[in-house]
Formats: C-alpha cells, structure tokens, sequence
C-alpha cells in the first residue's frame, strides 16, 4: 500500500540521532509491549505480514508522529479486535468483559526460550524461479491499496538478480490471510541513477528482496 | 489515597494504554505476565549485539569461517549458537577497502535479532528509513563517519525475511589480539554500517 511506512528516498524527516548501544529501551511501557506483542502473537490468530499491515495501516499522521513502540501498541490492539479477542468496550474499561478464545495457545513462561529460538523460517516449497543471477530485471508497477514489500521508491526500476533464495512466503496474500502463496525470492541491485535520476550518488547502489510476481525481464 | 491518585495522574497515555490491554490479556487467560517478563529479560539482557561481535571478531580470525559466512551465513551463526527469531535467514555482508555495506529496512524494522538484539530506535525511525537508501554518505557523517569518495556503498534494504549483518573491515595493528579482544573493537553501528570497527588504541 502506498502508506506512511513507505519511507525510502524520501525527503524532509531531518537528522539520523545516534545512540549508545547500551540503551534498550526509553520507557517501561515500550518492554511491556514487546513482550505482550510477542506473546499475543503466539496465540496464532495471525502472521507476521498481517502483523506488519496493522502498523502501516494506522492513519499516516498517527504513523508518522508515533514512536515505533506506539505503533505496535496500536496495531496490536487492531489486530486483538479484528481476531475478535479483545472488544472496543474493554479497551475503554481496561477489563476483560469475557474470556479469551484462545487460552489454550497461551504463551507460558517455561516455553518462551524454545519459541523464540526456534523463530519463523518463511521457505517453503515452491515454484521453480524463472530468473538466474546476472539476469537484467525491472520491477513492475506495481501498487495494490493492500500489503506489499515493493518500496515505492525502487517501483519501475531496472536493475540486476544478485541472489536466488528460492521460494518463500508471499506478503502480497499472506498479511490478508489469502495464503502463504510461496514465490520465488530474488535480490535486485540497482544503481542509485537508475531509481533517483541523474543526480544521484554515483558510488551508491541500492538491494532490496523482490518476490517473482514484482519483477519482469529487463 | 492521595498518593496513589497522584501517582496514577503521572501515569502517561502509553503507559496507562498499555497496562490496559496486558490487564485485559491476563484476565482472559490469554498471555502469562511471566511469559512477557521472560521475553523482556532475553532482549534486554541476553541477546545483544556481542552475539554479532563474536561472529565478526571470528571471521576475521578464522579464514574457513569467514569463507562459510559468505556461503551461508545462517549455518554458519547458528554453529555458533544466535538462532531464532529474525534470523532465520541470514546474510553477511563483507566491507573492502574499496566497498562499504549499510542495511535498512525502509518500510519497518527488520533486523537481525539474534546476533544484533533489538534494534535502535534511530533504526526504526523515519529519517534513517527515508534517507538511508538516497543519501548514506550524508546518514553516515551523523555517525561521524567519513567515507573515501570514491569507496561504493552498498545498500542492503531488508524487505523479505532475509536479514543482513555487515562485517566490517579489520582495524590495523590488532594482529596480535585474540578474538575476545577483537570482538571490543566490534560496535553494534558498525555490522548495520552506521560504523566502523574501532582501532584498539581508541577502544
């Protein structure tokens, strides 16, 4: 979607601010919301894409103006209603009014070590990739109101397959629960030119990951 | 009474909205406090960017490594141990003296977990999202960092799952330091590409 999150190239956000490697976090409340956010996700009513259009689909002045931590709060409280676990009215009480559905998925304690270590590979099985490392691509124009991992900024460009990862889950459907829909996964390098114009930094090239249906043959 | 309503008026909007919705999880059963503590306590104080510094401090003692983590990158860090969430894929990307390496994930946050911790909140923030793939060498002077103009950066935006870890070049005069020395020299700025490995005179 061509939302707030959509950030790469462009101008006018101001200085990078730096920091000390030791810093954490700002707030206690920005822990509570990792952990919360992690744990509700092991409830399995959704996907880390889906997840990820929660947050870009805020209002982009809300997006914008929120630290990130904000961001996953409200996003988290989206999905718990859209799953139907958590209502409007709680949110406003700040009690339960009704039992969760999903209790037996609950996240213990004893099982947090295994589950995030295990993690979540997204290969799988899939279609045999049509294009080869050296091959000259251009990404599509391709821009669905819905969730997408083309940044607009590399939409439209030509560029060069740097690497093959093969199959892996597709965003596009996957984060509207519409299915894993494996594609093949690709790197594409492309010179900063060739996405920005002419005066772009002429040592500068820039990669991203493409899925298959966002790319076509230079 | 009137200490507890004061310090409930110093309570802030996120604050109270979040201590809202974890009260509203606990009481219907549907996440542990204990599970979230667990969680906290591993980003907080377990997996952090040492993890990342081990990894670079042994591929530049460790030729046959340092070649695996070019082939693949995931086997190799895991053999050492970091797996897990956003890790599952993994790529390392090796500086020259002629080509520097930056990672961004313009459209959220992806970043290698397990051998970086948690990302910075500059990471995550508009300005290096926006400006990381269009102006690095401007992104790179706020870190206080001066690239050779004629050095070519190569920007790595993380948008699949494939997460990347730069490794950035061995610092002069550190032959006779061990891994553990080496791995001090290793910042976490400098395996996103926001720095460089520290000489050991500075460190």
């Amino acid at each position: 979607m061509n939302g707030p999150q959509d950030l790469g190239g462009r101008h006018g956000f101001g200085p990078v601010l730096p920091e000390d490697e030791g810093t954490r976090f700002h707030a206690e409340w920005e822990k509570r919301v990792l952990g919360v956010t992690l744990a509700a996700g092991a409830l399995g009513h959704w996907n880390i894409d889906a997840s990820r259009h929660a947050r870009e689909s805020l209002p982009p002045a809300t997006y914008l103006s929120a630290s990130y931590y904000a961001i996953w709060l409200r996003a988290l409280e989206a999905l718990l209603v859209d799953a139907g676990e958590v209502t409007e009215e709680e949110l406003s009480s700040g009690h339960a009014d009704a039992p969760g559905h999903r209790q037996h998925r609950r996240l213990m304690a004893d099982a947090v070590e295994d589950v995030l270590a295990k993690g979540g590979p997204a290969n799988r099985a899939g279609p045999v990739p049509v294009f080869s490392i050296g091959d000259r691509v251009r990404t599509r124009n391709h821009q669905p109101s819905g969730h997408t991992r083309l940044p607009g900024y590399a939409r439209g460009g030509a560029g060069v397959v740097t690497a093959v990862h093969g199959p892996h889950v597709y965003p596009d459907t996957n984060a509207h629960f519409e299915g894993e829909n494996p594609k093949p996964l690709y790197t594409v390098r492309f010179a900063a030119a060739d996405l920005y114009g002419d005066d772009a930094d002429p040592t500068l090239t820039v990669s991203i990951d493409a899925w298959e249906p966002y790319l076509e043959r230079a | 009474m009137h200490d507890h309503a004061h310090h409930e008026n110093e309570l802030d909007e996120m604050t109270a909205r979040m201590r809202a919705l974890e009260t509203i999880l606990v009481e219907k059963g549907l996440i542990d406090p204990a599970a979230v503590d667990e969680i906290i306590e591993t980003y907080e104080h377990k997996v952090g960017p040492r993890n990342g510094a081990a990894v670079v401090a042994r591929a530049w003692t460790d030729p046959d490594f340092a070649d695996w983590l070019r082939s693949d990158a995931s086997a190799a860090i895991a053999s050492m141990g970091f797996v897990g969430r956003q890790g599952e894929h993994m790529v390392a990307v090796f500086n020259t003296p002629t080509v520097h390496n930056l990672v961004v994930c313009t459209l959220c946050s992806c970043y290698p977990w397990p051998v970086l911790g948690l990302p910075p909140a500059w990471y995550k923030a508009t300005a290096y999202r926006a400006r990381a793939v269009r102006e690095p060498r401007a992104v790179l002077a706020e870190f206080g960092v001066t690239l050779h103009p004629e050095v070519q950066i190569q920007v790595w935006d993380s948008t699949a799952e494939v997460r990347y870890l730069v490794i950035p070049e061995r610092p002069e005069g550190t032959d006779a330091l061990d891994a553990e020395a080496l791995a001090a020299l290793v910042s976490r700025d400098s395996m996103i590409g926001c720095g460089l490995a520290r000489s050991p005179e500075v460190a």
